[in-house]
């Protein structure tokens, strides 16, 4: 498909958007967001004045053309008002991730060179005051919730009610103004900035124009099919590009709605009562579901538990057939109906996917068996493999053609093409405009056929013509004697189980692999309740002698499951420790979305390191912790290292020889 | 400036008004244990007022006093500008004085929502008819208080716990619960028996800005007793500070702070 340069019906801004869904379905539900324990309702005509009142007050407040406009909250109406009211005055929004410490938000509000701020909270308020001198050009700040910000020196700090109060009452002077600013909107203009989350150096600024978000926008809801009465919650960060398409391109482009939960803690709840029937969340969400899942399976009574476990191996053999509509015996069909009715159907309720039509998890690959756990239960669960640089969709998995080890076919409009040293490439009309600021990065992803690097290797299966990925081209690597090393793999294998939340594996030009494992909190802290083990804190319970054991345990799972493998055998975790702290942002270890950075990992625990390699059977560890206001800590700890089993295979031995 | 009786504005920006409770000489005995032995002062209206002192110095006692559950043999308690009489609790806090217990006082089996209802019990007049059959007004009495619940839920940030049954609750939430309940009863003054007791770091930075945000937002006036000495020079306006049932010190916490008596009532003297 060629790049489109018209938009159609002059559909080409998303204030036009907006326009247009007032006309088509002005009383239909737009955003709702639960406060006070009711879920209050905008419809699109209401959040279109609510919109209009934002823009006015921003022109008030002296918003030029082209003006950078950050937005940091937690997902509310409010910002994404702010993020179309700011495109209306021709301004772009930089949506900030809202927990990023000061430095962070400062490089990026200093990169772009920011004017205005809007906020959600005095933690915010206080973060960018901390940082505001040195940022040269930023002037104005609007917050959302007033709470302790009473006594601050309100002349160049703004209540965002306040500010479309003003905004309302100077209507007559700037409607117009407005007016002229929204007419000037083209398929070219910018329509937002994102920066990359940086698993490796420092935020990329990605320029997206409108043409880009809504063309992905509109060839990925035709893919699936989506219609303005779909449901979806909106509960990732904001400065994610994955929340930018799905909350505010493919919900304008379809007019459906946006639900907004009451805080972070009760995303569970709101998700239950919402039912969305669209619905998107990274790995690491599904993850905690099933963690959640099994533990309170684990203190069910023998029976149900019993049930559960019979049933759910029914699903896991049967469910993913019946989903995908291939034939299945009558017998399995009607004990797969049973499930349902006991045990499946108030899983899913529980779980909030009851009216899911279309679920898809990205960001990162997904562990087999979590993915095949919600395939089996009837959740119509696929993967999408994309970045920010092309507005999310670079493949997608259509309904019927699911597999856990692939990522899908080109999503509708994008080419495809496998560069010889494994990378794969993509040309598509999401394709970023340009890295702000910084040519050079543009020049060496983008190719001036707009080909751009997705910096991941791959290939196409040849049965199906699906992409495969099978990691990041920069964490694949090879192993001392030469054999594929590919962490993720493995890692993922790892964290199928819920006590194990992160791990961390090393081997590259090594003679054997390593780990590092990070023991999941609620799942462990669990498990030592109902064993009567008591403990004081993170550190101690993931030092704890059983606690080695039941993870020894995992990882030799693991290297069993590694040894049926021609291809990764040699990867089987030789060695491991559990770390005595969380891998954790604050810290840098991990980017705002939960990936792991390898390079900043071995560089900071190097010490821990060098011991799984040393032969050392412990070793003695200080390391420097950051709290979430910023305070600096250290905590130390003596850190046993544990050989696990491994399975000797036929290379290998081939190999000593 | 404190001496006078007139309303004036702290340095960051609160009003304080003028005396709203005043304890005249108070004392209380327990047969021939003397816990309060004739102390005296006021609480201002918007101020954090805190009472410290060692262990068994009275503090309890003394805002037992102050809420009505112990009536002192000599002395009165001057409220609004009129003395009090003798009164039961109840009455006490259909005055508008609510507290919260060192050692928590909540309904173990009922939901958090349910915990903080029965704080508005002072906003509910229906009668029990209209409330056994509860459309019409009793249906608008509950649809009013549940709004002004879910802004204490909002405001303390329990939303999360909302329908979770108190007794399954750790015990830094069961205070927030509990400071919840109290608050339900828009009290004119708010009495905290050591809110902080028995919490970490965390949870006590937690309670604090809480405190401080009451304050702030809604100008309660707020009377606590607390141990954590950090805790009360940072929130309080005055502190009264008592020992073996006297009042050694009474001022702004610097004033307290320099205080000899009060020192060595902290750190102990040598006696010669």
């Amino acid at each position: 498909m060629a790049q489109s340069s018209e938009a159609a019906e002059g559909l080409a801004s998303f204030p036009a958007l907006l326009d247009r869904n007032v006309r088509d379905y002005g009383s239909r539900p737009a955003y709702r967001e639960k406060e006070y324990g009711i879920w209050q309702c905008w419809t699109w005509a209401e959040a279109a004045d609510e919109i209009e009142a934002v823009a006015l007050g921003l022109l008030d407040l002296g918003v030029n053309e082209g003006d950078f406009i950050a937005i940091a909250g937690r997902n509310r109406p409010y910002f994404y008002w702010a993020m179309v009211a700011a495109q209306s005055v021709g301004a772009i929004p930089v949506p900030v991730y809202q927990d990023s410490a000061a430095e962070e938000m400062a490089y990026v509000m200093d990169h772009c060179g920011a004017r205005f701020a809007i906020v959600e909270d005095q933690e915010q308020v206080d973060k960018i005051i901390d940082i505001q001198d040195s940022l040269t050009e930023f002037e104005h700040m609007i917050y959302v919730d007033p709470r302790g910000l009473r006594k601050y020196d309100h002349g160049k700090l703004h209540q965002f009610s306040k500010m479309q109060e003003e905004g309302r009452a100077a209507r007559e002077k700037y409607a117009s103004e407005l007016e002229a600013r929204r007419s000037k909107l083209t398929y070219n203009s910018t329509c937002v900035m994102l920066y990359t989350s940086g698993t490796t150096g420092k935020p990329k600024g990605v320029v997206l124009s409108n043409r880009n978000i809504i063309e992905a926008s509109k060839s990925s809801s035709e893919f699936d099919n989506l219609r303005q009465t779909e449901e979806v919650l909106a509960y990732l960060p904001m400065a994610w590009v994955g929340d930018f398409i799905f909350s505010i391109g493919q919900a304008y482009w379809c007019a459906f709605c946006v639900n907004c939960p009451e805080s972070a803690d009760t995303m569970q709840t709101d998700l239950r009562e919402i039912g969305p029937t669209y619905y998107f969340a990274p790995p690491r969400v599904f993850e905690t579901q099933l963690t959640n899942v099994m533990i309170r399976m684990e203190d069910a009574s023998a029976f149900k538990k019993k049930l559960f476990d019979h049933f759910m191996e029914h699903a896991r053999k049967v469910g993913p057939d019946i989903l995908d509509g291939k034939p299945v015996g009558g017998w399995d069909k009607f004990w797969y109906g049973v499930g349902q009715r006991c045990i499946y159907g108030p899983l899913k309720d529980t779980l909030g996917f009851s009216r899911v039509r279309v679920g898809y998890t990205a960001g990162e690959a997904i562990g087999p068996e979590i993915f095949e756990f919600y395939r089996s239960l009837g959740i119509n669960l696929k993967q999408l493999y994309g970045q920010t640089e092309a507005s999310v969709f670079i493949t997608l998995q259509p309904d019927g053609e699911v597999r856990n080890d692939t990522v899908g076919v080109a999503a509708p409009g994008v080419e495809l093409r496998i560069a010889d040293s494994g990378e794969v490439f993509y040309r598509s009309p999401g394709t970023f405009e340009e890295y702000y600021k910084n040519p050079e990065s543009t020049a060496s992803t983008k190719d001036p056929e707009g080909w751009v690097a997705t910096g991941d290797a791959g290939f196409f299966d040849e049965t199906t013509g699906h992409l495969k990925i099978i990691d990041r081209a920069k964490d694949v690597g090879k192993m001392a004697d030469g054999a594929l090393f590919a962490p993720k793999y493995v890692e993922n294998k790892l964290k199928f189980y819920p006590n194990i939340l992160e791990a961390v594996v090393f081997g590259n030009d090594r003679e054997e692999c390593t780990a590092f494992i990070n023991i999941d909190m609620s799942a462990v802290g669990n498990w030592a309740e109902r064993n009567n083990i008591g403990y004081a804190s993170y550190q101690e319970l993931a030092g704890h002698p059983r606690i080695l054991d039941t993870i020894k345990g995992h990882v030799e799972e693991v290297n069993r499951s590694l040894a049926e493998d021609p291809m990764l055998a040699h990867c089987q975790v030789h060695r491991f420790l559990v770390l005595h702290k969380e891998l954790d942002a604050d810290d840098g270890e991990m980017t705002r979305t939960r990936k792991v950075r390898r390079n900043v990992i071995s560089d900071k625990f190097d010490d821990l390191l060098a011991a799984l390699y040393d032969g050392s059977e412990e070793i003695f560890t200080t390391t420097e912790v950051t709290y979430e206001d910023g305070r600096k800590g250290a905590i130390s700890a003596t850190l046993k290292i544990i050989d696990a089993d491994v399975v000797k295979t036929e290379t290998q031995k081939v190999a000593a020889e | 400036m404190l001496d006078t009786n007139e309303a004036y504005t702290t340095e960051d920006g609160r009003r304080i008004g003028e005396v709203v409770m005043e304890m005249k000489n108070i004392t209380l005995r327990f047969g021939g244990v003397v816990a309060i032995k004739d102390i005296s002062f006021d609480i201002r209206e918007g101020e954090i007022r805190a009472i410290i002192g060692p262990n068994g110095a009275g503090k309890s006692s003394m805002l037992n006093v102050i809420s009505g559950f112990y009536n002192p043999q000599q002395g009165e308690v001057w409220y609004k500008g009129k003395k009090r009489p003798q009164m039961k609790p109840y009455q006490v806090a259909r005055q508008g004085i609510a507290r919260t217990f060192q050692n928590i006082a909540l309904f173990e089996g009922m939901t958090v929502l349910d915990n903080v209802m029965t704080g508005r019990f002072r906003q509910m007049n229906t009668s029990l008819w209209a409330q056994a059959i509860w459309k019409g007004p009793a249906e608008r009495e509950e649809v009013a208080n549940r709004e002004a619940v879910e802004k204490i839920i909002d405001f303390l940030e329990i939303q999360h716990i909302r329908k979770t049954p108190v007794g399954r609750l750790p015990y830094g939430l069961k205070k927030r619960v509990e400071l919840a309940r109290a608050l339900a009863a828009e009290p004119s003054i708010l009495l905290l028996d050591e809110p902080m007791a028995g919490m970490n770091v965390e949870e006590k930075e937690d309670m604090s800005r809480f405190i401080l945000d009451l304050n702030d937002e809604f100008g309660s006036t707020i009377a606590l007793i607390e141990h954590d000495m950090g805790v009360v020079m940072d929130l309080s306006d005055r502190v009264v500070v008592m020992d073996y049932g006297k009042k050694i010190g009474d001022g702004t916490p610097d004033e307290v702070r320099k205080n000899q008596a009060v020192i060595d009532a902290y750190l102990g003297v040598a006696h010669d």
